[in-house]
């Protein structure tokens, strides 16, 4: 093993990969709308090995008492045990929570969702809008996958019915108002140069690890540095640009 | 346009920075900005508990940040929370570039922040401080980490945001940053904003980053630097009998001695070195 991680190194340290791809090749990207019908929208994404599931339920709730007119957007994400033996039981760790929160932190930002039009009478019932990440299996680059599928569910999620009183699963009345796409693109740094789309075995030797998230306009709406290793202010900048450029092939995935 | 507080667009809260705040800890340290005020100890390096945590060729910096129930106007639950943990993380990894983790194998550094009064800033302010707590007790650094937030209201970069600013602000972007390497390490951002502007807020963060940093090493040189000083006291009577004439007829140059004395004094990083050889 240690034998096989020296040798990601030292390839990375010279810019290339032990698969071929250049650095910034994502590896094959499937996408696969509403696999999970009693979801309100699902989406499930492949990115080489590394498999996800997000699915979206819609609940009717109460607001928060800061926000009495607005809706409310929650993402949360599992790393089950059945996708790597890194992974533990139990509640979500530091890297779930972690990466839940970067993928909240891009469709929040971005206003993706108006989360006024999901009152439904202010300051008592307003729609929940809940985007649960389950990772299926783990080969590295988590965060893009869970990203691309989070919106991708969000984009093909229907709105169930409301009578006043209870809401019905079974009919489902209009599309979720959804507006932008805003796509995760993480890089991982090796020496003087910038990988997308990590594998595991690259993640694991890769010194540091910068997630930009843009939207549809090409503004960045998230960053999330990871990883122990400094960054200078110039890989940053090559970082938007790198960002820049791929979240736009990602975003024509959504659909 | 203008602040709320009449501040400058590029100009930091009052800084409050104390090293040595917690005798019973290893090292700690207080550090406020405005009404944020966060309190960092450290503990070792000791032995790491659980042992299945331990690192065979490093020390694990072991990284928990809490806040007050009272610190917000709305009561903090105690205990985790989602956004506890990811500060746990991201201030863990900003601030092991710095320590000489390997220094320390099968040890753990453990780091408690707390913060006591919230008003924005909370995990910079716990940077700061849990930096200096760290050469407060005397762990070998290659450097002070130091931490501050930006971000762009109407056309203006706005560095380190109050609590009300934080609500009109179109970005926030605390960084971490180390003052030789000219590094950063934590970068976090939520907003909307073009790379351009992204490149604006992030330099207006160093700046300020490099105001805390000076601020830092006065406050390290209030207790470690105290010795030196002293030392001086000590040969001006052995002194006087030459120069007691001269000391009488320029005691205003007197005076500012002690002064230039600190100011040459070598990077914190140094002095603190020597405490642990001791």
């Amino acid at each position: 093993m240690i034998v096989q991680k020296e040798h990601y190194r030292n390839l990375m340290l010279n810019g290339m990969r032990v698969d071929g791809r250049k650095p910034d090749e994502f590896r094959k990207i499937d996408v696969e709308i509403n696999p999970i019908y009693k979801a309100e929208g699902s989406a499930r994404v492949r990115i080489g090995e590394t498999d996800v599931i997000a699915g979206v339920k819609i609940d009717v709730g109460t607001p928060f008492p800061d926000k009495l007119d607005e809706g409310i957007l929650m993402v949360n994400a599992e790393f089950s045990p059945v996708a790597s033996p890194d992974f533990e039981p139990g509640p979500p760790g530091e890297n779930a929570i972690e990466l839940a929160r970067v993928i909240d932190r891009g469709i929040r930002e971005s206003k993706t969702i108006d989360n006024k039009e999901l009152c439904i009478k202010k300051g008592e019932k307003v729609w929940m809008v809940m985007v649960d990440v389950h990772i299926i299996n783990h080969d590295g680059n988590l965060i893009d996958a869970a990203g691309l599928a989070a919106i991708t569910a969000l984009h093909n999620a229907r709105m169930p019915e409301y009578d006043g009183e209870k809401v019905i699963y079974d009919k489902k009345v209009k599309k979720l108002p959804v507006k932008y796409k805003p796509v995760p693109v993480s890089l991982n740094k090796m020496g003087d140069h910038l990988f997308v789309d990590a594998s595991i075995e690259e993640e694991e030797v890769a010194e540091t690890r910068l997630t930009v998230t843009t939207k549809d306009d090409g503004n960045v709406v998230a960053i999330q540095k990871g990883g122990s290793e400094p960054l200078s202010i110039e890989e940053i900048e090559k970082a938007f640009e790198i960002a820049g450029r791929i979240s736009k092939d990602l975003r024509k995935l959504v659909k | 346009m203008k602040r709320k507080d009449d501040r400058k667009p590029g100009e930091l809260r009052p800084i409050v920075a104390r090293v040595g705040v917690i005798p019973r800890a290893d090292g700690s340290a207080l550090f406020s900005m405005g009404r944020t005020t966060a309190i960092a100890a450290v503990y070792g390096p000791r032995e790491m508990h659980p042992k299945r945590m331990q690192s065979a060729d490093s020390a694990v910096l072991k990284t928990i940040y809490s806040m007050a129930p009272f610190s917000t106007s709305e009561r903090v639950r105690p205990g985790p929370s989602r956004r506890s943990h990811e500060i746990c993380k991201v201030t863990r990894q900003a601030l092991e570039p710095a320590v000489f983790l390997k220094e320390f194998p099968k040890a753990g550094i453990y780091l408690f922040i707390n913060i006591i009064e919230a008003d924005a800033g909370t995990r910079t302010a716990g940077i700061n401080a849990a930096s200096l707590a760290l050469a407060d007790a005397g762990i070998p650094m290659r450097d002070l980490v130091t931490a501050a937030a930006a971000g762009k209201v109407g056309n203006d970069y706005f560095l380190d945001l109050e609590g009300k600013e934080e609500d009109e602000t179109k970005c926030d972007l605390p960084i971490a940053y180390m003052h030789n390497e000219k590094k950063i390490t934590l970068m976090q951002m939520d907003g909307d904003i073009s790379p351009k502007d992204a490149r604006g807020v992030i330099d207006a963060a160093i700046k300020g980053c490099e105001v805390i940093y000076d601020i830092q090493k006065k406050a390290l040189m209030e207790k470690w630097g105290y010795k030196k000083p002293h030392a001086a006291e000590k040969k001006e009577p052995a002194e006087t009998g030459e120069k007691a004439k001269q000391a009488k007829e320029k005691p205003a140059e007197k005076k500012v001695e002690p002064k230039k004395a600190e100011q040459k004094k070598p990077a914190p990083k140094k002095s603190t070195k020597k405490e642990v050889k001791k």
